[in-house]
């Protein structure tokens, strides 16, 4: 600890003798006491104390690093505008999408400490999707800003994976489901923090902090659930099989995704795969599961996934092996219902503000 | 409501000394204790360490001893420092 930090403390103040030091006097001796404790306990609480009671940081939300400070904020050259705007899109709309999937959990977490946790893990991917919406409303040209990104567009023209927004299953399930999400998008991340969009870069690295943490949250439920009681292990099991007809498409490439990565400013998705499946095999291995078996899907039939809990969820007919669909603007019905929540503030007084 | 035992929280803001009981929260176990602590307690950059501790494992005065614990202090003033002039030049005190 360096002086200075000391000498922020306030200075110890000694009770004015003549008035209180009288020994004979236990009443006035007591108050001087008092009057001294007071003068110690310069922080009226414990979370004045956290900052020594007079830096307004904690309690105002001040005091925070714009992860954009300094960055140069051009498309660079040989990246095209469009394509890097849809593939902000693309990023933005998995992180805003899941994040509204896990603020779903706020009032019916099975604890207050778990809901407060996937709020965080929430706001964590808000402030990415803002980051991300307001640079693909700027690299395309068109000046739209986050919020008309995000409340005023309709399911067909959101181009997050399907992962993202099919319904909340149980705790279990949102466990494996936020292990999957997270591993995937850490894998992702981490390679963007060399993109040549210095926005993007900058993206990723706040990013790469903050999903390894998820990663590691989801990884920690999963373990427990999965080597912990029978009851507690058979919804592991279903939570995982629920979600796992998910995961090819998180590794399908879209054109878009393809043109980014060879541009140097994107990732193809399918050389992810190896470091997933090497993340969730340890964690399998740990929480003593099997790793489900890959789905592929027909055009031929609707494939319906039946779900551990109440829901079941139709994916798109045009779902298939080679075609990403959340990618290409397909979504499940659940995706228009959880826009018209999300939305319908916004919508219903456009441009209010508060 | 909660069936996980009752953990007090520790918390050492970037700028100060010694880690400061913030409040108490329900986990698990240690590690989800931890987190927990991390996401309740420090969400708006407030720390940059943590303890946790069962609350259980703190052994703490009851009310009923404040008398004989407390009360035989309140009465030596000549235990602080506070018949000294202290000298301009003498730091943190």
């Amino acid at each position: 600890m360096s002086s200075t930090e000391h000498t922020e403390l306030p200075a110890y103040e000694a009770p004015d003798r003549n008035a209180h030091g009288r020994l004979d006097d236990t009443g006035d001796v007591y108050e001087m006491l008092d009057d001294a404790h007071e003068a110690l306990a310069h922080a009226g609480n414990a979370y004045e104390a956290l900052n020594d009671g007079d830096d307004p940081r904690w309690a105002y939300g001040t005091g925070f690093a714009d992860p954009l400070a300094g960055v140069d904020t051009r498309v660079p050259d040989g990246v095209d505008g469009a394509d890097l705007a849809a593939y902000c899109l693309m990023l933005g709309d998995d992180a805003l999408i899941m994040s509204h999937r896990l603020q779903e959990w706020c009032t019916r977490a099975p604890e207050l400490e778990e809901e407060v946790a996937l709020a965080n893990i929430a706001l964590d991917l808000l402030g990415q999707a803002r980051l991300l919406l307001a640079r693909a409303g700027t690299a395309d040209g068109s000046g739209r800003d986050e919020d008309a990104l995000a409340f005023r567009r309709d399911a067909g023209e959101f181009r997050n994976v399907l992962l993202a927004e099919v319904p909340n299953g149980d705790f279990a399930e949102a466990m494996a489901r936020l292990l999957v999400f997270a591993t995937w998008r850490l894998a992702l991340l981490e390679r963007l923090t060399g993109s040549r969009d210095p926005v993007l870069a900058a993206v990723a690295v706040k990013g790469v902090k903050e999903v390894a943490y998820h990663r590691d949250y989801a990884a920690g439920w999963v373990v427990r659930l999965g080597d912990g009681t029978s009851y507690s292990r058979e919804r592991a099991v279903a939570g995982l099989a629920a979600v796992w007809p998910l995961v090819t498409e998180l590794f399908t490439p879209h054109e878009v995704e393809l043109r980014l990565a060879s541009a140097g400013a994107g990732a193809d998705p399918s050389a992810l795969r190896e470091g997933f499946d090497d993340v969730l095999g340890q964690v399998l291995t740990a929480a003593t599961l099997t790793r489900p078996t890959d789905t592929t899907f027909t055009q031929s039939s609707d494939t319906t996934l039946t779900r551990p809990t109440d829901t079941t969820f139709t994916l798109p007919r045009d779902t298939a092996p080679g075609r990403p669909a959340g990618r290409s603007g397909t979504h499940t019905a659940a995706l228009t219902d959880l826009l018209a929540e999300m939305q319908s503030v916004a919508r219903a007084h456009p441009d209010a503000t508060w | 409501m909660s069936g996980w035992p009752l953990y007090e929280v520790f918390v050492r803001s970037k700028r100060g000394l010694n880690h400061v009981h913030v409040g108490s929260l329900h986990a698990a176990d240690d590690e989800t204790a931890l987190r927990h602590a991390r996401d309740l307690y420090t969400r708006r950059n407030e720390g940059v360490s943590i303890w946790v501790v069962r609350s259980d494992h703190i052994a703490a005065t009851s009310p009923d001893e404040k008398d004989p614990f407390f009360a035989p202090s309140g009465d030596k003033v000549y235990r602080h420092p506070t018949f000294y002039a202290i000298p301009d030049d003498v730091p943190h005190m």
